[in-house]
């Protein structure tokens, strides 16, 4: 068990998490802890929680008042479903990268900036170097250097999803969630964002939702695979795609149902 | 062996269904052609320099033009337009950024349905008594609250639908980054949407350019050239209705170039919100 090894940082810890739409409850009892500047996965067939647990992370269900999450969720040990928690702050450290590519409505230049200059006063030329080291890790850079004014939706769907991504770096957050980043894409651009991804494990926590069971197999180190609100089973992904310990796992990875 | 007699009366009532869309539509066009056509063929005579740079004339005599209704129209919608639109876009993205389901907005969305079926002349009438009978004298600026009491509802409707157009998923990106509710509204949403609320702003714009039986009780009416907006103002929707029933010719003529001119600067403006604010992509 990973957990046990004492020289690995926790970045999250879940425990005893039970999450609610109205009176549906989507999440039963989770506990599990995330590690620092590893890539975990979670996978399910649809309507399993994943995506849900993902959203409780950045405590994005806020927005929608009938959702309701209770537990504990730290964050390097400080709980964030505290009420008095402020939101914008969580979300600036914990950055999300959604299913289909949402670039704002303003130029490739600014979709990147927008989320640094909520946070940082940076001077004209130190902005344009965070922007380009943005960029450069999405692995966009020599795409659009050249066309920065011009407006992000503009972009291909691809292009436009490693804009996403690149704007999610910029903030320099402290864990980056994936909610199913290359679902809407090519298998070009879904190889190249999966590069990104392992490129990403250097600096940050990555989680990632993902139907694509290789993508899992391929891109993380640990996956937790989850079935009708419960956390089935958590483990180094080798383990659980190899050997996994429980039926249900197996059957879900060799395709047997899901 | 499909049945083919499934298919055939489908494509029978498509027929007829397309058939009638057709009619209702040559309908439409006939009528609208039927007014351009009159308009141009009784009006455009009226068009030369005397129609635009000189004043309504007295009742009988002959000469003159609009060039005061003109000028007071322009100064009474512009300061209109410049009133109604920030209320009308900020109260449109409380509603559906803030407010949303929350009894005050149920309540303002049920009063903006009131105000947008309300007759005008109701509004006029609102506005002498509030405003006209106590400062004692029509005036442009009671003109321009009366035509700002029409355009305002307009204007929060159409950018309350607009901008719950935008797709959620857009509003998570933005909050994602740590973005406060407001910088996501403003800089995210209101942009995302932007064209379509700046076409609500003309279309509501077009609307009241042309409203009569408000302006009636409110600006009122002025034979001279005036830009004292303090002062009876006169607007080319009032003087065509005044001329319009006259019994003098060269009045009459003023007024079909007067309804020409409204009609031809509605039209323009409808076609201008469509073309050069039509959503890219």
């Amino acid at each position: 068990m990973i957990q046990k090894n004492i020289v690995v940082k926790n970045a999250i810890e879940v425990r005893n998490l039970n999450f609610f739409y109205g009176k549906f409850q989507a999440l039963k009892n989770i506990n599990l802890n995330i590690v620092e500047k590893k890539i975990t996965a979670f996978i399910g067939p649809s309507g399993c929680g994943k995506s849900t647990l993902l959203r409780v992370f950045n405590r994005m269900y806020d927005l929608y008042p009938e959702q309701k999450a209770e537990g504990e969720v730290k964050l390097y040990g400080d709980n964030i479903l505290h009420p008095k928690r402020d939101l914008n702050l969580l979300r600036a450290k914990v950055g999300m990268i959604f299913q289909k590519p949402t670039p704002f409505p303003m130029s490739i230049y600014d979709n990147i900036a927008f989320g640094v200059r909520l946070y940082e006063n940076l001077k004209k030329q130190d902005m344009d170097a965070r922007v380009e080291w943005a960029l450069k890790k999405a692995a966009l850079w020599n795409e659009v250097k050249d066309k920065m004014k011009q407006s992000g939706l503009s972009l291909s769907g691809g292009q436009q999803q490693r804009l996403c991504i690149a704007r999610g770096i910029a903030v320099k957050p402290a864990v980056l969630l994936l909610d199913e980043p290359t679902s809407a894409l090519d298998p070009v651009s879904t190889s190249k964002i999966e590069e990104l991804i392992y490129e990403l494990k250097n600096d940050y926590t990555v989680i990632i939702v993902t139907h694509n069971m290789q993508q899992a197999a391929r891109v993380s180190d640990s996956t937790a695979f989850m079935y009708l609100g419960d956390l089935v089973e958590f483990n180094e992904t080798k383990k659980i795609f190899l050997k996994p310990d429980r039926k249900e796992t197996e059957d879900y990875i060799t395709g047997r149902f899901g | 062996m499909k049945n083919i007699k499934i298919y055939n009366s489908r494509k029978r009532s498509n027929f007829i269904g397309l058939s009638l869309s057709m009619i209702a539509m040559t309908l439409g066009m006939i009528a609208l052609t039927w007014i351009l056509f009159v308009l141009i063929s009784k009006g455009f005579s009226a068009f030369n320099s005397n129609f635009f740079f000189n004043s309504t004339p007295a009742a009988g005599s002959a000469g003159g033009g609009l060039a005061n209704a003109i000028v007071g129209s322009l100064m009474i919608v512009a300061s209109c337009t410049l009133i109604s639109t920030p209320i009308g876009i900020l109260a449109g993205v409380y509603l559906s950024e803030y407010g949303d389901r929350s009894k005050i907005a149920n309540i303002t969305r049920l009063v903006t349905d009131v105000m947008l079926s309300a007759p005008s002349i109701v509004i006029g009438l609102f506005v002498y008594a509030i405003y006209v009978s106590k400062v004692k004298h029509f005036s442009g600026f009671a003109g321009t609250i009366a035509l700002s009491l029409l355009a305002v509802p307009v204007i929060v409707k159409t950018t309350e639908n607009i901008l719950r157009l935008v797709p959620n998923t857009l509003r998570e990106a933005a909050y994602a980054l740590g973005a406060p509710k407001w910088k996501v509204s403003i800089t995210v949403i209101l942009k995302a949407a932007k064209s379509g609320v700046i076409t609500g702003v003309l279309l509501a714009v077009a609307r009241v350019s042309g409203e009569t039986a408000p302006l009636l009780f409110t600006a009122l009416n002025n034979q001279f050239f005036s830009t004292d907006m303090n002062k009876p103002i006169s607007t080319l929707p009032v003087v065509i209705y005044q001329f319009a029933m006259s019994p003098y010719v060269n009045w009459i003529n003023l007024a079909w170039g007067g309804a020409l001119l409204i009609t031809l600067t509605v039209l323009g403006l409808n076609i201008f919100a469509r073309v050069f604010f039509r959503e890219k992509r």
